[in-house]
């Protein structure tokens, strides 16, 4: 099967380069073996926030300090200004709102209630203003009862140090009892398919009200509106007081959102996208990949002009650990990581630890490197790449989308 | 040897990391508050019933088979596997005799194609509704696919069988019991579009119902006995006669290539890769410069594809739209991948018609909104569903292609010469 360009991997990297190329015409295909970290989304996006335990408050500034292997510094500064200023209206165009400034970096509520930087925030999420502290003196966090997954005392306890009064509330409905019958399945997602429905959200937009009376604004879990959009404005609509949203543990409601309409917004752009399929190995001649074979195709290849790695990280098996080795496990690119298993990580788990840089190795354009060569028309992007650590800087999204729409504008250059 | 690596059990459910991932796209979980959901019926739960076998629920009958859970898994686990292997090992719920019925489409087809305009009348008729409703729990909203008074094979043995060795090249074409039964129209396109690329078609020795019916009713003795029988028909076309086999129906194909091995425990590794549907058969021809296709000038239609679910599981949706998107006068519309509901006979039964029609509304309501001469899909069961529930008419892509085909000219830009 013949395409202009082939992804594999269709998690935030490959889906925004998939689009990028696919808004130009191109014919474009991306495998995707399984779901991707998406699920698993903050409700934030990260560009740049942390060197070491240091604020970067300015990600654009900060650059110049980085590594030269980081794929900030292989980007530059600038490209890196340029393409993030463009992300955010690229994620509007697709309906999704994003608060938040390249130049400048924000805090954003975790799930236990603590501010970190970030770059992007989805609307309706929760943000502090840039004093650091939240617009409200008395607030109400509703939980619904049995949900564990939303820590409302932990959050409690941290909105109180920033001088919030905190009163915390359980609601009950008989549509949500009904899914407690079976505790684990009392997650995110399963509660936003119940408040789907129109009638059940109308009336518990009424608890919330009543619960809340007499508090400034109501916090709540991110729980609505998994398969429509929608829905969060909707239930915003019905409630008489500013409200704010928190992300809860896995799986993300407002993750899963965002990866089902960037598929469907790719998919209305004419691409394909092959998901439950696995990519198995790639064929390279004359420093060049001819084409992919899968798992579901098997003897019909899939071939292209170019072809873009945007498989992810250990978590999404872009790359695997063998007992002495780190393979990317496709086309068995070069991966930078140490040969003695005992450096990959560090005993405190809380430390930084350098597993988390690992990864394919490339030249300053994320070609490929195979065998100490770079290949023309293999790219890496996301969170397979080497040389950065997305946690502990505070940049895996910034990383997965930059890279992606430049490589995007490389192919597109190319011309067909 | 590290033993943690290499010590996974046939269903890898070891591998799941408990992110939950497959819940949510399970169509089941948002309609059922009873279903477990995948995470827990699959992967969980087989931890606890390798410990106890009464860790058993019978809640797990609900599960559609439909492994959309499998295709969003990140951790490739078997969950749809897992589930119906446990159905099958600790289920104890009898088959009831309208599960039976509904299974056995070999035997009731059998009976019912001689009298199809008597079974076809009293199926419509509200009196025998009301029965099957009420003795038999079959939701009485159900329109039953109509038999068909010539069956396939008896047309086929009539009218087509002949010349086909004629041909310069062949294929086996394991027909299905829809096709025998219901819609023999579905087998002549397929004949008339093979034989205009040059290829003769010709029927396994032996054919039986692919089994998935039965599976999924728990009729595993005899769902295995059919699956052997078809597996050694297959054997004997690709082994002994060199000819692929190939079908119409995503489910059926599906059925023998994955579900033979995975749940029945038949080895098809042989003649696994030579069991496929005939649009991944002739892309695959087109691609290779061997055929080439050519249409009707005035054929125009707009038409929507929509993916059943085992053609999402088994990847290949691919090569029906993109034959379809090579027809000049197609209008294409893409719809998102989602269950239509039906599953088979599951949506036939009483206490699952809700469900299964909760399932299948926002697939009916995009159906509607994009306003199509035709939706194209390759399920049987998904053109009963969607017919039922919207105002639209469906057809397999194989019956789109030989409607639209100009045969004279196909036959001549193939060269095709019969001997
Ligand atoms: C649990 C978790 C939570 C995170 N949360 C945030 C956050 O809130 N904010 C933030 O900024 N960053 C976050 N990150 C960082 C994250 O890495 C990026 O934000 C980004 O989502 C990564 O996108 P990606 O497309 O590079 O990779 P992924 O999202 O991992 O996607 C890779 C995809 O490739 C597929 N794949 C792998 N191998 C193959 C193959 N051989 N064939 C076919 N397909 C294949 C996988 O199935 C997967 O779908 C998080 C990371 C993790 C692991
Ligand atoms: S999606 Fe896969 S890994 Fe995740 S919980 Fe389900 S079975 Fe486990
Ligand atoms: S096979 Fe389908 S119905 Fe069954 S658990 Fe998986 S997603 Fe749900």
């Amino acid at each position: 099967m013949k395409f202009d360009t082939v992804i594999i991997g269709g998690g935030l990297s490959g889906l925004t380069c998939g689009i990028k190329l696919a808004e130009e015409g191109r014919r474009c295909a991306i495998v995707s073996s399984g779901q991707s970290a998406l699920h698993f989304f903050s409700g934030s996006f990260d560009l740049l926030g942390y060197n070491g335990e240091t604020e970067i408050h300015n990600p654009i500034e900060a650059i110049s300090k980085l590594d030269a292997t980081h794929p900030y510094s292989k980007l530059g500064a600038s490209t890196v200004e340029r393409l993030a200023k463009e992300a955010k209206e690229f994620f509007e165009t697709m309906g999704a709102k994003f608060v938040g400034d390249t130049d400048k970096n924000h805090y954003r509520i975790t799930p236990v209630g603590v501010k970190r930087l970030t770059w992007l925030t989805l609307e309706n999420l929760g943000t502090l203003g840039t004093d650091g502290k939240l617009p409200w003196q008395n607030v109400c966090i509703v939980n619904i009862a049995g949900f564990l997954d939303f820590h409302t005392t932990f959050i409690a306890s941290e909105f109180e140090k920033m001088g919030v009064h905190c009163t915390i509330k359980a609601i009950m409905m008989p549509e949500m009892e009904r899914l407690r019958k079976n505790p684990t399945e009392m997650r995110s997602s399963n509660i936003a398919k119940v408040l789907n429905n129109k009638e059940v959200l109308a009336r518990f937009a009424q608890l919330v009200n009543s619960e809340s009376a007499g508090c400034e604004a109501v916090i709540l879990p991110a729980v609505f509106g998994v398969f429509n959009p929608d829905t969060t404005n909707e239930f915003k609509s019905l409630l008489d007081k500013p409200m704010m949203l928190l992300p809860t543990l896995p799986p993300s409601v407002p993750g899963i959102r965002l990866q089902i309409m960037m598929r469907n917004y790719f998919q209305r752009l004419g691409g394909v996208y092959l998901l439950g399929d696995t990519a198995q190995d790639g064929q390279i001649s004359y420093s060049k990949v001819t084409g992919i074979s899968t798992v579901n195709q098997g003897d019909i290849q899939l071939e292209a002009n170019s072809f873009v790695l945007a498989s992810g990280s250990f978590f999404s098996h872009g790359l695997i650990a063998h007992p002495n080795k780190i393979e990317e496990p496709v086309f068995d690119l070069d991966v930078l990581s140490s040969e003695n298993r005992a450096d990959w990580y560090n005993k405190d788990l809380f430390e930084k630890q350098p597993y988390m840089e690992y990864g394919v190795e490339t030249d300053e354009q994320f070609h490929a490197k195979y065998k100490g060569n770079t290949l023309k028309n293999l790219y890496a992007i996301g969170s397979v790449l080497c040389g950065y650590d997305p946690l502990k800087e505070s940049s895996g999204a910034g990383v997965s989308i930059l890279t992606a729409m430049s490589v995007a504008e490389q192919i597109l250059k190319k011309g067909k | 040897m590290d033993k943690q690596q290499y010590n996974i059990s046939e269903n890898n459910f070891e591998q799941c990391i408990k992110c939950t991932v497959c819940t949510v796209y399970c169509p089941v979980v948002a309609v059922n508050p009873d279903y477990p959901g995948p995470k827990q019926a699959g992967p969980d739960g087989e931890r606890l019933r390798l410990k106890t076998p009464s860790f058993y629920d019978e809640a797990l009958k609900y599960c559609l088979n439909c492994k959309r859970c499998e295709v969003a898994c990140p951790s490739n686990v078997r969950i749809g596997d897992i589930i119906q292997s446990a159905r099958i090992k600790y289920g104890k719920s009898k088959p009831k005799l309208r599960d039976m019925m509904l299974a056995n489409t070999d035997f009731v087809g059998t009976m019912a194609s001689p009298f199809a305009p008597i079974v076809n009348f009293s199926l419509g008729m509200k009196p025998v509704k009301y029965v099957l409703d009420k003795v038999l729990a079959v939701d009485s909203h159900r329109q039953f696919p109509k038999y068909s008074s010539q069956k396939f094979v008896s047309w086929f043995k009539k009218h087509a069988e002949a010349n086909q060795d004629a041909y310069p090249h062949h294929v086996s074409f394991f027909h299905g019991c829809y096709i025998n039964y219901n819609y023999p129209k579905l087998g002549q396109d397929m004949v008339k579009l093979l034989n205009a690329i040059g290829y003769g078609v010709h029927l396994l020795d032996k054919e039986k119902c692919c089994g998935v019916a039965l599976i999924s009713n728990g009729l595993i003795g005899q769902a295995k006995r059919q699956a052997k029988l078809n597996i050694e028909s297959i054997r004997k076309s690709v082994i002994v006669n060199s000819m692929p086999v190939i079908g119409a129906s995503s489910t059926c194909i599906f059925t023998m290539r994955d579900e033979y091995p995975h749940l029945l425990g038949i080895n098809n590794q042989d003649v696994r890769e030579s069991i496929e549907l005939a649009t991944r058969f002739i892309y695959r021809l087109i691609e290779r410069n061997q055929v080439k296709l050519a249409f009707k000038s005035d054929y125009k239609a707009r038409i929507a594809y929509h993916t059943p679910c085992h053609m999402e599981k088994l990847g290949w949706a691919i090569y029906s739209t993109s034959l379809i998107k090579m027809i000049p006068g197609v209008d294409f519309v893409t719809l998102d991948s989602q269950c239509c509901g039906i599953a088979g006979t599951y949506g036939f039964k009483k206490e699952y018609y809700q469900a299964s029609q909760e399932i299948g509304q926002s697939l009916f309501d995009q159906i509607e909104s994009a306003k199509v001469d035709l939706v194209a899909t390759d399920c049987e069961t998904c053109k009963w569903q969607i017919e039922m529930s919207t105002s639209a008419k469906v057809d397999n892509p194989i019956s789109v292609l030989a409607d639209a085909l100009d045969v004279e000219a196909t036959m001549k830009l193939n060269n095709v010469e019969l001997r």
